[in-house]
């Protein structure tokens, strides 16, 4: 039975119901734990393959389904820097400003990004297609300065290799140059 | 035992513990953060580091966590080596550096861990000058302020609040030096233990949003030994007064009772003590004297005036009321002052049936009553439809950590000490000792359970007669289903095999039948145990109010009942009646209780809070509350505990035992609640221990008195000065041990009077360790308080307990935390966490009604109709139906076969509903932490 909070402290968060896709990946993860809280994490993993983000709504329906608080649940979520709590644009560009990527001048190609997108670190662009987000290593470091982006590595990045992806993705050239 | 060596000094400790522990016991100081006494280790602040030495040759040593450091014999190390010191230092350094400069707006100044912990470490100067993390604060409902900018993230809160009381909505979010503790979403902290954050937090992220109303210093706060009123479980409590206000309440250490920690009700309820009903000065109702009702012929009287109105009143026969939330002393007076025969408990019929079913199992050889610490060590507990959460809530936190211990066990036999907290939580995962509830609804322990049966009393003792007859085949009891017989087979079986087995359950249900088969399963098992073991079995019950025991046991071997006293009181069979401290709409039938008064007999009531009852009275005398009187309470294991006042009433206040003790009230000083209990136990043997109640009390005046105040106590001369140039005179307490004053002996590590925990370079309450014979051990000089009863009676046999009728629709009688106790629910804070009447259905009946949730049903019963907002709930009693009458509606008429109906639903209705069953703790099939 789905645990089901009758009358406490009253949440504004009415849960969404889960889709369909997203209960059948879910019940796989469970029947590989023991423990329905262990699944916590995979389960916000697959909500955010699903939706893009995971929202309040969402939150509440996984911590329903796991039988556990979604402050509990919160608690998961916001560890993870990469669970997203907030909408981001179709597309995310995880961007390492970590060591190697700092001494192969990283900080010139994130102003160069910046500059086309008109967006800053944690930053989504006006028509919701790019989201700006600073990682601390993607362990391809005799590569730098990189970048993922939809999941693909981009390595040995320069500002004619940025403009060139941004290109492809139909970003005007204008775009931020303001 | 071992023996170490701490900078060259040896010491005897205990090997069972880890270092920082032992050294905390052998009163050395060293710092600490997320260790708690409670709650062991986890290594997370890396505040208390220490040198540890292979052997006497090795000269370096190396760091170690002295929380995360088992005792190993012979070891050597070192508290004061320059490199401990050193680390000390910069480990402190970096845990401040977001830490604001608050401390003289910080309402934890002046009591703060985080002060003491960094004086002790020597960090004065901030090196750190770049920008400082910010947080945005919660509003976490009426008794908590947040401050998150405060803290220094050593995990204690969330330990304590998920961990140790099983809370669900306070968590740890983000990380590194983002972490937040906190709510997702902002909203009141739901658990009944939230208010022990104000005190496990080292610093100023939690503190008591009822005392920032009216804020004052430790320092400045007058405290005594007092114990908390709430329930009967006889909490040790700290009350703080400041310009005749009472300011807050913080916990006292009690070794066999409370320990650390204080539920909410106790802990909030304080403010009863400030509220605009308090009974003020005597009023005399002249009109009704002449016929008349009319309120505006009250007259109001001094002292003097009242105390000789009282005389003249209470000539001749006397019927006397006595109280349960009222003190043993004021009980004594009243029974003195009318005679045996004329006295009556004020407790209810059925009450009273219970109470007197429990003394005399208090006295069976045969079973034991374990103390609050006692609850914690068993290793199975039968619960029996006491919903201990909300009515003793202290208990049921025991009983969550009684579960844990089959972690423990698991963690002995993998060779991990029990202190070693995260590990033994990882090791054990959701092994838990077997904890069975009987209830007539889902409870706030069901998510600990092993095994839950929802059934109303009549099925609760079904089930019991079945247990009772698998344990013992010579049990004589009715033959039950297969299912039922299984489901107490497995009951039986659970108990059996436990070292520590233990039945717990109360009286909320006014069941006498139910008392009975619970003890009847009791017998059986120490029958079946026998053999084994002789170790008695561990029984006990919950008592609803703070002196019910002691009431009971003023009143044995007397027949006299209320209902009795009542229809004396109605056909006018005496000359005047006294009723003390109490509302009896809350103890009998409303037609009853106005049969007694329209009697018409001259009607003198004591009482601190105006009531429906005492607004009757033709005599209302202004009685002090039990923060301003000293009384001794008798808890539920009929322990006798003193409590002193915490500051003198303002006149013509009086305690209650003062205005009922004839004396020339114009001599000073009045008798004194020594003198009741002296003169009482002298004069009955079954009193005689409070004799050595009193002894610990002499002992101490024997010497100079204790302060109440601190030594730091501030503005005595200026405080009053808007009402007098000169400083007025400290009031005398010659009833007392105790002064009001900073004067006297200071306690240093003597606890036998501990008004409140500190010591020097401990400010906080965690100043406590500093009186403990050693860490969680006994209180140096501590007064326990005295079982009243001994082991004196007869192992009885079985008592047959009366069949009760299963047919008819008679509701069972739903208890709340906040709101479900006349006193504390008049604080202001409690008042925000409480709901008005409302009657709790499952679906199936729902649906036969047609009513929807938070609905609304008419509820007739004899001649009262009510009509109650309705909670739908899962988990109920097969058609069963819940009564919260929230001290306002008849529970006895209430309890006589009910006819029920659905009422139209109106929007508006509809809305305030769910607006009162907003904060209500009641969470359904709730799988909470268990989640496999």
């Amino acid at each position: 039975m789905n645990s089901q909070i009758i009358a406490s402290t009253a949440s504004k968060v009415v849960a969404r119901a889960l889709t369909e896709q997203e209960r059948h990946e879910i019940d796989h993860e469970l029947s590989l734990y023991p423990d329905k809280r262990a699944v916590g994490l995979e389960a916000l993993k697959i909500v955010q393959k699903h939706q893009g983000w995971v929202s309040d709504e969402s939150l509440h329906a996984v911590a329903d389904y796991l039988g556990m608080s979604a402050h509990e649940l919160d608690g998961v979520a916001t560890f993870f820097n990469l669970i997203f709590r907030q909408p981001v644009g179709r597309r995310v560009m995880l961007f390492c400003d970590s060591v190697s990527c700092y001494i192969m001048g990283c900080e010139n190609i994130k102003a160069h990004i910046s500059k086309r997108l008109g967006i800053d670190y944690g930053e989504t662009t006006a028509d919701g297609e790019f989201t700006l987000i600073p990682v601390p290593c993607l362990g391809d470091c005799d590569k730098a300065p990189v970048m993922l982006l939809d999941g693909e590595q981009q390595r040995r990045l320069t500002p004619e290799k940025i403009d060139a992806l941004l290109d492809k993705a139909g970003v005007p050239s204008s775009l931020g140059n303001e | 035992m071992a023996k170490i060596s701490i900078d060259g000094i040896q010491y005897e400790v205990n090997a069972a513990n880890n270092l920082l522990q032992e050294c905390l016991s052998q009163g050395l100081d060293l710092p600490y953060f997320c260790w708690h006494p409670c709650m062991g280790s986890v290594g997370a602040c890396r505040q208390c580091a220490v040198k540890q030495y292979r052997d006497a040759d090795d000269t370096k040593g190396t760091l170690v966590m002295a929380c995360m450091t088992p005792i190993t014999d012979g070891g050597i190390y070192s508290i004061q080596d320059s490199q401990a010191v050193d680390f000390r230092s910069h480990v402190i350094e970096s845990l401040m550096i977001s830490h604001p400069h608050d401390c003289p707006v910080c309402e934890e100044g002046g009591e703060c861990h985080l002060q003491d912990m960094t004086q002790m470490s020597g960090h004065n100067y901030r090196r750190y000058d770049f920008q400082k993390v910010t947080h945005r604060n919660q509003n976490l409902g009426p008794f908590l302020n947040h401050e998150m900018n405060r803290c220094i993230a050593c995990y204690r809160c969330v330990r304590f609040y998920g961990d140790y009381a099983g809370g669900s909505d306070l968590v740890a979010l983000a990380s590194h030096h983002h972490v937040y503790f906190g709510r997702h979403e902002e909203g009141t902290l739901e658990n009944e233990f939230s208010g022990n954050l104000v005190e496990v937090c080292p610093t100023g992220v939690f503190t008591d949003k009822t005392f920032s109303a009216h804020y004052s210093r430790k320092w400045d706060l007058q405290t005594a030994p007092s114990i908390c009123s709430g329930c009967g479980v006889g909490c040790n409590t700290s009350p703080g007064e400041r310009y005749g206000s009472l300011r807050r309440i913080v916990n006292r250490y009690h070794h066999d009772i409370n320990g650390y920690f204080l539920c909410d009700r106790g802990r909030f309820g304080y403010d009863a003590n400030n509220s605009p009903q308090r009974v003020t000065e005597p009023v005399f109702a002249q009109a009704r004297i002449n016929g008349n009702s009319e309120a505006s012929a009250h007259k109001s009287m001094t002292a003097l005036e009242a105390a000789r109105q009282f005389e003249a009143m209470t000539g001749g026969e006397v019927i006397g009321i006595g109280s349960p939330r009222a003190s043993l002393e004021s009980n004594i007076a009243l029974l003195q002052r009318v005679g045996a025969e004329n006295f009556y408990p004020g407790l209810s019929d059925g009450e009273l049936a219970c109470v007197r079913e429990v003394l005399l199992l208090l006295r069976e050889p045969g079973l034991h009553c374990p103390d609050i610490r006692g609850l914690e060590q068993c290793d199975c507990v039968l619960l029996v439809d006491e919903d201990l959460s909300n009515t003793s809530a202290r208990m049921a936190l025991a009983l969550r950590q009684a579960t844990r211990n089959a972690a423990t066990a698991m963690a002995t036999a993998a060779r991990i000490p029990p202190w070693q907290d995260a590990a033994v939580r990882e090791l054990a995962q959701h092994e838990r000792s077997p904890l069975i509830i009987l209830s007539p609804q889902g409870t706030r322990l069901d998510d600990v359970a092993s095994d839950t049966f929802l059934g109303t009393v009549a099925q609760q003792i079904r089930l019991l007669n079945a247990i009772s007859r698998c344990l013992d085949p010579h049990f004589d009891a009715p033959v039950e289903s297969p299912e039922l017989v299984a489901r107490a087979e497995t009951i039986a079986g659970a108990l059996v095999q436990a070292t520590r087995p233990c039945l717990v359950s109360g009286i909320s249900a006014q069941s006498p039948a139910l008392i009975q088969a619970t003890a009847n399963v009791a017998r059986a098992l120490r029958i079946r145990r026998k053999g084994e073991t002789e170790s008695p079995v561990d029984l006990c019950f919950a008592m609803p109010e703070a002196n019910t025991l002691g009431l009971a046991l003023l009143a044995e071997g007397s027949a006299n009942t209320l209902s009795a006293a009542l229809s004396r009181l109605a056909q006018g069979k005496a000359d005047a009646a006294i009723v003390l401290e109490n509302d009896l709409f809350r103890r009998a039938p409303a037609a009853q209780v106005n049969a007694a008064l329209a009697g018409q007999l001259p009607l003198v009531v004591l009482d601190h809070l105006h009531n429906a009852f005492n607004a009757h009275a033709r005599l209302l005398l202004p009685a002090a509350s039990p923060a301003e009187s000293n009384g001794s309470w008798v808890n539920y294991e009929a322990r006798a505990q003193s409590a002193y006042r915490v500051f003198a009433p303002k006149e013509p206040l009086r305690a209650s035992y003062e205005w009922l003790t004839p004396a020339d009230p114009v001599q000073l000083p009045l008798i004194g609640s020594e003198e009741i209990l002296a003169q009482f136990a002298s004069a009955h043997p079954g009193f005689a221990a409070l004799r050595k109640l009193l002894t610990q009390r002499e002992g101490l005046s024997a010497v100079m008195k204790s302060p109440r105040q601190l030594p730091r106590y501030s503005g005595r001369t200026a405080m009053q000065a808007d009402k007098h140039v000169h400083e007025y005179r400290q009031t005398l307490d010659p009833q007392s041990p105790l002064s009001f004053s900073m004067e006297g002996v200071p306690l240093q590590k003597d606890s036998s009077l501990l008004s409140v925990a500190w010591a020097p370079g401990w400010n906080s309450n965690q100043a406590i360790s500093k009186f403990q014979q050693e860490i969680n051990g006994e209180l140096q000089q501590g007064c326990k308080g005295v079982h009243l009863l001994t082991r004196d009676g007869v192992d009885a046999s079985y008592t047959q307990t009366a069949q009760l009728s299963e047919k008819t629709l008679s509701p069972y009688f739903i208890s709340h935390l906040f709101g479900g106790e006349e006193i504390s629910a008049e604080a202001a804070a409690i008042q925000a966490r409480a709901s008005g009447p409302y009657a709790c259905i499952d679906d199936k009946r729902a649906r036969e009604l047609g009513v929807n949730q938070h609905g609304r049903i008419a509820v007739h019963a004899g001649e009262l109709s009510v009509t109650l907002p309705v909670l739908i709930r899962q988990r109920i009693a097969p058609g069963g139906i819940g009564i919260y009458c929230a001290g306002e509606l008849d529970r006895f008429t209430l309890a006589q076969e009910l006819r029920v109906e659905a009422v139209a639903e109106e929007p508006d209705m509809l809305l305030r509903s769910r607006e009162m069953f907003r904060h209500l703790l009641i969470n359904d099939s709730w799988q909470g932490r268990n989640g496999a």
